[in-house]
């Protein structure tokens, strides 16, 4: 078994608790299965992301007027965000703006994919698979490493393991470190926090469901039966919270995008 | 190790293990959507950015444009009725004295006019009376002898002698007439 199925539950006997097995559903199309695991709701969830975005946004633009209509304002809002609070904000004046559209696809994209988990019958939150976060992590991880080599040349990778202004006993400690940290852990942490948050908030909603379910249709006890409500009534609070960390990790996720790619940019400046 | 590969994908039990077909569906549609944003949207959201920031800007420019416009026009209208203020001032001082000026001329004028009238009248009167004077003496004299003559019988042809009793007739007239005239 592994560390997500409740130890004391596997004793019971009666309720078997949700694996992560239970968040990979079957294939939408089986016979593609001799190729690879096939093509799964979680792929169709990305790529109907994708058209929405695409469509919406193109949609909420396409006649620009000076005093917003609410399509265009709401468009407008996640425009700004992207393009100010974390772009300007973290980028500066002067680097910001090229990186605007990178920016708004890395907020949408994962916002929207990780909102999928809180809509009903959808309810998959696209990141809580692994792949999905380490494919965007990966795309970033490549860009802001490339970024500071075009800008600095290989000069570049000096800049980004050797602290300046640190005494020079202290750098054999310190570069290893630096290097660990920069090159190998950045693009790790970034993706797995997306990924575990996303997990385990799926996790959560089909452990609230399924015990839900079990307490009420399979207890005879009707005080038991009572509990699989105030379970219900948990995971809609379970529910909001959710909802709260999918757009807190959305953002922090291009938070951290916008970080990478300005440490690159400056890379010489500290 | 076939039994361990099924019993690990039938229970997916490792979540960190990625499925290579999820990693190549979202790194193809990431890209697909940075492309259109990039293309497409972006582009679009930019442009509507910068136009309403020109709009408003232009619109606050315009109104500091036409508040300085109108305090500059209110400044002009303001040192033109100053102008226009002394300007009458000094219109009005000016016809007074031009016309205390005329009045003082046409009085003067008159005056003269007057003066000189009366000084001709004067010597018209005295050249009359004189002219008057001397016809009456011929005539009175011619008038006296030729009557005195006729009253006297005695002919009186010495000029010499008759002027003389004339004069001394005109003297006595004179005479008389001034004592009348004293008295």
């Amino acid at each position: 078994m592994n560390a997500f199925a409740l130890p004391m539950a596997s004793n019971d006997g009666g309720f078997v608790p949700p694996t992560i097995s239970d968040t990979h559903l079957p294939d939408i199309i089986p016979w593609l299965a001799p190729y690879g695991t096939g093509f799964g709701k979680q792929m169709l969830v990305v790529i109907v992301s994708v058209i929405i975005i695409a469509w919406f946004f193109k949609a909420a633009i396409r006649s620009p007027k000076l005093v917003p209509g609410k399509a265009q304002f709401f468009a407008e809002g996640f425009y700004n965000f992207a393009r100010n609070t974390i772009g300007r904000d973290i980028m500066g004046e002067k680097n910001f703006r090229p990186w605007v559209p990178l920016l708004f696809t890395v907020f949408t994209f994962v916002l929207l994919n990780n909102i999928f988990g809180a809509i009903p019958f959808i309810q998959l939150p696209s990141f809580s698979h692994a792949g999905s976060a380490y494919a965007i992590a990966a795309i970033i991880y490549f860009t802001w490493i490339t970024v500071g080599v075009r800008k600095h040349g290989l000069r570049y990778f000096k800049l980004a393991v050797v602290p300046q202004g640190v005494p020079v006993w202290i750098l054999p400690l310190l570069v290893p470190l630096e290097i660990i940290s920069n090159f190998i852990v950045r693009p790790m942490t970034h993706s797995l926090r997306l990924m575990a948050t996303m997990l385990a908030g799926h996790m959560i909603v089909i452990l609230a469901g399924s015990g839900a379910e079990y307490l009420i249709t399979e207890q005879d006890n009707i005080l038991l039966q009572a509990t699989g409500f105030a379970v219900i009534a948990g995971s809609v609070a379970m529910y909001f919270l959710e909802l709260l960390i999918m757009v807190l990790q959305a953002f922090v996720f291009t938070l951290l995008t916008a970080l990478y790619v300005q440490g690159a940019l400056d890379a010489d400046a500290h | 190790m076939v039994t361990a590969a099924v019993i690990l994908a039938s229970e997916g039990a490792n979540p960190l293990g990625p499925n290579w077909w999820e990693v190549l569906v979202t790194a193809v549609s990431f890209a697909v959507l940075l492309f259109v944003v990039t293309k497409f949207i972006a582009p679009s959201f930019e442009k509507s950015y910068t136009d309403r920031v020109e709009a408003i800007e232009g619109g606050i420019e315009k109104a500091e444009e036409a508040q300085a416009e109108a305090n500059a026009l209110l400044e002009q209208y303001k040192a033109q009725l100053m102008d226009a203020r002394t300007e009458a001032n000094g219109i009005r001082e000016a016809a007074r004295a031009e016309g205390a000026q005329i009045l003082a001329d046409l009085k003067e004028k008159a005056a003269e006019e007057s003066a000189r009238i009366t000084a001709q009248a004067q010597v018209q009167i005295e050249s009359e009376r004189v002219a008057a004077v001397n016809s009456l003496r011929n005539e009175v004299g011619t008038l006296a002898t030729s009557l005195a003559s006729k009253i006297v019988g005695e002919a009186l042809d010495d000029d010499a002698r008759s002027n003389r009793v004339v004069e001394r007739f005109l003297a006595d007239l004179e005479n008389q007439s001034n004592a009348g005239a004293s008295k």
